[in-house]
Formats: structure tokens, C-alpha cells, sequence
């Protein structure tokens, strides 16, 4: 099952790539497209960062989670590199469960 | 051969700006790949993603969002909806590339944020050219490298909730979110994705409240280009 996902994912991902380099540039270059596209990851980002850090399948929880989130956020603002503010959140995480 | 027109000391500089990238990048992999095994997902589909998928955002979603135990169908809508950003990609790089033949399907695959990055800001074409393929190769080497070295490493661990791995994927989307914060109204969708998400996770299956987020999140911005 997660294969067959998995696949189809990929092969979306790569039909979107494609489509940008065949389809006419008309279409791509309207208002509504240009302007909307930009949004979702924005959207999409925002809320995997706030259903992965505040529920659990599907309840809202507040652990661990919520600190190494505090921790990223400060690690984003000093602009530290992509893999310390993961590592960063990852550590506040497994410390704060050995107290 | 186009390349022979540009510089030698143009190839060298996008040649280095490329590796600086590419090393950068695969970096970031090894933590997809130690995120990717740690959500349950098997060192071949692992390998997979980043070989076939090959684009980081729509990556972490779909292992972030199996990993937090929604279905693989919603993780797979999501990471086709975070790529559909490289079809604009495409708009801007279509003067640069090959329009025609088999090199744009291959070219296709290399489209995402960091080689259109390199390829635009060139002085020519024929440079763009040359610094799209550069980074797109280096940058798949080490991406699906530091893939294979993260999953392996997470594959040796018992249990990923030791190392604090559960706690890395909200830490990854936030550092991809971070760069596109900088005015005033992404902020404003961000905190109110972000509220929206949480209200509905209670009703609806996991997964699916990101999808009510990039259906709010597109007639919003239909709408606005309407006005």
C-alpha cells in the first residue's frame, strides 16, 4: 500500500515538473495560477508544522514536541543551517524525555 | 556545443556554487532519510522517493504525514500539491532549456527550487544552461546520497523516539517555511493554516485537514487575483 503511494506521488510530482516545461506559457502565466500556487506550500508548510508538532493521530496534545518546536524556531532566526535545526529539535526532544 | 561559449572562469564559478548547494543539500537528506526510515518506511522506498520524487518539501510531507500515522493517500495528495510549485519553475526556465527530444524529459525531472535558482540569474543562456545541469547533477548525487547514509544510519536504531526523530519533521517544515515568511501576508496564511489545521484534525481523518487547508488556501488566492 505505502509502494503503491509512494509511486503515484512520485510520478504527480514529476507530471507537474514536466507540465511546466510543456504546457504554454498562457496558461501558466495567469493571474490566478501566479498568484495562487505561490500560497500552498506556504498554507501546506504552516500546517504540517502545526498538526506534526500539537496532535497525535487525532488529538491535540502539548509534549516534548512543543519545546523542540521553540527550539527550531530560535535555531531558524539565527539562521542556522537546515540539518542543526532539525538536529537542534530532534536533541530538545530526547533530552527533555531522559528529566 | 553551447558550453564552449562561456568562460572557463564562468564554469568554475557555477561549478563551485553548484557543489556549495549540492553539499548543502545532501545534508538535508540525510535527515529526510533518517526521518523517512524513523516515520516506517522501508530503506528501498526511502531511496525511492528521493531518487524518483527528487523534491525535497513534497518529500518530508509524505513521510512526515505517514509517520504521524495518516494514510499514505493523503501524504501522497499533499506532496503533489507542495510540487505543483515547480510547474511555475518550468515557465521561467523554458527560454533556458530545450523545449524539444528526450534531454527536456530528463531536464523535467531535475526542475525544483535550487537549480531554477542557479540556472535565472545567468548572464546568457547558454550559461544558464550550463549551471541547470550542473547543479541538477551534483545536487541528485549527494541528495540521494545523504538519503541512503540517513536511512541506513535510522535503520540501526531500535526505537527513533530515543534520538527525539519524531520531533524533527515539524523542525524540517519550519526551515523550509522560514525563507518564504518574509512579508507580511505569507505570515498571515501561515498562523492561519496553521489555526485552521488544528481545528478541523479532531473531526476528520489524519491527513485530510492539510488538504482542507490547500482547498481554503486556493480559493483564496482565486479569488484575490479576481478583486
Amino acid at each position: 500500500m505505502i509502494w503503491a503511494g509512494v509511486l503515484v506521488a512520485c510520478a504527480s510530482c514529476y507530471a507537474l515538473k514536466l507540465a511546466g516545461l510543456s504546457l504554454p506559457a498562457r496558461l501558466l502565466l495567469d493571474a490566478r495560477v501566479q498568484r495562487t500556487v505561490p500560497l500552498v506550500p506556504v498554507a501546506l508548510l504552516a500546517a504540517l508544522v502545526a498538526t506534526q508538532t500539537f496532535a497525535t493521530g487525532q488529538h491535540l496534545v502539548l509534549d516534548v514536541r512543543a519545546a523542540a518546536l521553540g527550539v527550531a524556531v530560535v535555531a531558524v532566526l539565527l539562521r542556522a543551517p537546515f540539518l542543526v535545526v532539525v538536529a537542534a529539535a530532534a536533541a530538545t526532544a530526547a533530552l527533555l524525555r531522559l528529566l | 556545443m553551447d558550453s564552449a561559449r562561456i568562460s572557463t572562469q564562468a564554469r568554475r564559478g557555477v561549478v563551485r556554487d553548484a557543489l556549495g548547494i549540492a553539499i548543502a543539500s545532501g545534508a538535508y537528506a540525510v535527515s529526510f532519510g533518517a526521518i523517512s526510515t524513523a516515520a516506517g518506511l522501508s530503506l528501498l522506498q526511502t531511496c525511492a522517493l528521493s531518487v524518483l520524487m527528487f523534491t525535497g518539501a513534497s518529500q518530508f510531507a509524505l513521510v512526515g504525514i505517514v509517520g504521524a500515522g495518516g494514510s499514505v493517500w493523503a501524504g501522497a495528495a499533499t506532496a503533489a500539491l507542495l510540487g505543483s510549485r515547480n510547474a511555475l519553475y518550468g515557465v521561467r526556465l523554458s527560454s533556458i532549456l530545450d523545449r524539444s527530444g528526450l534531454r527536456r524529459l530528463l531536464a523535467a525531472h531535475l526542475v525544483i527550487d535550487e537549480t531554477t535558482a542557479m540556472a535565472i540569474a545567468r548572464e546568457s543562456p547558454a550559461e544558464g544552461r550550463f549551471a541547470f545541469w550542473a547543479t541538477g547533477a551534483a545536487l541528485f548525487s549527494l541528495w540521494n546520497l545523504g538519503t541512503l547514509v540517513g536511512a541506513l544510519a535510522t535503520d540501526l536504531v531500535p526505537d527513533p523516539k530515543v534520538f527525539g526523530l519524531d520531533a524533527a519533521p515539524p523542525a524540517a517544515f519550519l526551515a523550509l517555511l522560514a525563507p518564504q515568511l518574509r512579508a507580511r501576508e505569507p505570515m498571515a496564511i501561515a498562523l492561519a493554516a496553521g489555526v485552521v489545521a488544528l481545528a478541523c484534525l479532531p473531526f476528520v481523518p489524519a491527513g485530510i485537514p492539510l488538504l482542507i487547508v490547500a482547498l481554503i488556501v486556493a480559493l483564496f488566492g482565486v479569488l484575490r487575483s479576481r478583486a
